[in-house]
């Protein structure tokens, strides 16, 4: 049982799907069924496209456009000016920051998690059982109601307003959803292989490093990426465990921004375009990854 | 020989459970500092007095009936659980019908399942900036020709900012459940839609009858997310609403409350008593919806293993 992604590659033909197979002609019941469902099909299509179009559309559009113009027309003159107004700013300073975040953090979940999961999969005592279900109990609680004694602990750390003081409760908030993936790949894995390197002489780490991180590579790009995502648009952490300009992450700059255009509509939504970018290249680059990413551990 | 060899086979033990000790300290020590601590804590701290900067000092149950005795509190926890409700009757159906949807077969269904999945990328903040500057009554939406009803204050009117809220919580969450339901639809034994045709049962019978009680640990799994996550939405909330969790206290949900009262109020202690409530409700609806399967049978399944 594979909890993360144990759908068939090659979708199954549902039989809602079958494009009058069985009758062969369209009956009325049949064109009024296809009618709902192409209806349906074209209402939730507007409803997800047209925001993500107007954003895109209002960016390129110069404020007296923006304020004169119907808001779904394409633009009249379409300019870059906006995504000028917010790359001269301290855009770079908060893709940086953001980035920095990131990896760090994913690294960080990444590395314990292996390593946590590699003792769950691979132990068979009682402690082992109950550091397992420590993990299970993180995911049963709502942890961002615990942000106050984070900021306590942040602070008494001498940690408040630094690039570390979102890194480490980020990294370790994904370490339960982290270790449950991990945990639920490596028990798959025959334990004839382990007990084969044990038999030539390996110990743990040779196991984990020379066996199970490269069996669970899929499993590894898959929380990278779900890790990742969550980090990337993480907002609450840093709005309360940061403050000076230069340490905003880029989910807190845009509402500086938001604040700093003030009615400047255009600007701000360049903003959001330029914020979402890399994750828009990530969907390029690793679609499967980042969708296997977002329900492994909850389908199955 | 012998001798030599059990000392040598407890040096083995010995070596593998310092090892193994070795590689579970880390990921103990991040998370019992930030979630195990912090969780224990925040009880703690729910009986302090303590404004964020100076000294915490023993308050005794003063938060408490303070905050309990408090009717806001009650609006917040009216206002959570009414987001909780609605946004599962919407949600849910639509999540459903996508699911069906995206898990047949056709490039077009493809196709559109890419499209339909964008919304989950955008960060809260991202998502909560477009629809505020969407929903704007002057430039906004219903600034276009047709769409003119949609040309009032709807972030704007107390009556109808949490409707906004829950709506826009929908957009961004809906792909997500459709993707849980996409996954599970396609679990399906395609032979139990074949013998049911065998049959000759209609297309309701079949989604009656086999497709949702297939789908049935998907729907607990999508259920207890959506009621726990409802628990958390913040981000997108505190957005819309330009940190207020207003007009008002329109949409001032149990978490913008604990934000408010903590980081904007400086009364951490009032703060910890409502994030206390939080965690306590988050844990008891975990249960409760896993009373009947989910995590429990899934958790259970990989110990066994």
């Amino acid at each position: 049982m594979t909890a993360t992604t144990s759908y068939p590659r090659t979708p199954v033909k549902l039989p809602a799907a079958a494009p009058a197979a069985t009758g062969g002609t369209f009956s009325p019941a049949r064109l009024a069924r296809r009618a709902v469902t192409g209806g349906a099909t074209l209402l939730w299509t507007a409803i997800v496209i047209v925001p993500l179009y107007w954003v895109v559309v209002t960016s390129l559009r110069d404020r007296a456009d923006f304020l004169s113009t119907s808001p779904l027309a394409p633009p009249a003159d379409p300019t870059l000016a906006n995504f000028r107004t917010v790359l001269a700013g301290d855009f770079g300073t908060y893709l940086l920051n953001s980035a920095v975040v990131t990896a760090a953090a994913v690294l960080v979940t990444v590395a314990v998690s292996l390593m946590a999961a590699f003792v769950v999969a691979r132990g068979t005592s009682r402690w082992s059982r109950w550091y397992f279900r420590l993990f299970l109990l993180g995911l049963a609680i709502p942890l961002q109601a615990v942000i106050i004694p984070v900021y306590l602990l942040i602070i008494r750390m001498q940690l408040y307003d630094s690039l570390l003081a979102i890194i480490l409760p980020s990294a370790a908030f994904a370490v339960p959803i982290t270790v449950m993936i991990l945990v639920s790949f490596l028990r798959d894995v025959p334990h004839s292989l382990f007990e084969a390197m044990q038999v030539d002489g390996a110990g743990e780490w040779k196991q984990l490093f020379a066996l199970a991180l490269p069996l669970t590579r899929p499993a590894i790009v898959t929380v990278v990426v779900y890790n990742g995502l969550q980090v990337w648009n993480g907002f609450l952490f840093p709005l309360i465990l940061t403050q000076s300009n230069e340490r905003a992450v880029l989910p807190l700059a845009l509402t500086l921004y938001r604040g700093q255009f003030g009615i400047d509509v255009p600007a701000t939504m360049a903003a959001v375009v330029l914020s979402t970018l890399p994750i828009l290249l990530l969907f390029v680059l690793a679609r499967r990854q980042l969708i296997a990413g977002l329900t492994a551990g909850f389908s199955k | 020989m012998t001798v030599a060899r059990t000392s040598h086979r407890g040096a083995t033990a010995w070596r593998r459970r310092t090892t193994g000790a070795a590689m579970a300290a880390p990921a103990l020590l991040l998370f019992g500092l930030f979630g195990i601590v912090p969780l224990s804590g925040v009880v703690i701290l729910s009986f302090t007095g303590w404004d964020g900067l100076g000294a915490i000092s023993w308050t005794g149950a003063a938060n408490w009936t303070s905050v309990l005795t408090d009717s806001a509190t009650w609006d917040a926890l009216w206002l959570t659980a009414k987001v909780m409700v609605l946004s599962w009757l919407l949600q849910t159906p639509i999540a459903l019908a996508l699911g069906l949807f995206q898990a047949a077969a056709g490039r077009w269904r493809a196709l559109l399942a890419v499209l339909f999945f964008l919304p989950l990328l955008l960060s809260a903040v991202a998502v909560g900036l477009t629809w505020q500057a969407l929903l704007d009554p002057a430039f906004g939406i219903g600034a276009t020709p047709g769409l003119g009803w949609l040309a009032r204050p709807l972030l704007g009117d107390p009556d109808l900012a949490l409707y906004a809220v829950i709506f826009v919580i929908a957009w961004q969450f809906i792909p997500f459940h459709a993707l849980l339901y996409q996954a599970g639809v396609r679990q399906i034994p395609v032979s139990l839609y074949e013998a049911a045709a065998i049959d000759g049962a209609g297309r309701g019978d079949r989604f009656w009858r086999i497709t949702l009680p297939q789908l049935r640990y998907t729907v607990v799994t999508s259920t207890t997310l959506m009621l726990v996550g409802s628990l958390t939405y913040f981000d997108l909330i505190f957005v819309l609403s330009g940190g207020t969790g207003g007009p008002g206290t329109a949409t001032r949900v149990l978490p913008l409350a604990m934000y408010i009262t903590g980081f904007q109020a400086h009364d951490m202690g009032r703060a910890s008593a409502i994030a206390t409530i939080l965690v306590f409700t988050g844990l008891a609806l975990s249960l409760i919806t896993t009373k009947w399967s989910g995590f429990t049978r899934m958790a259970s399944q990989q110990e066994g293993s």
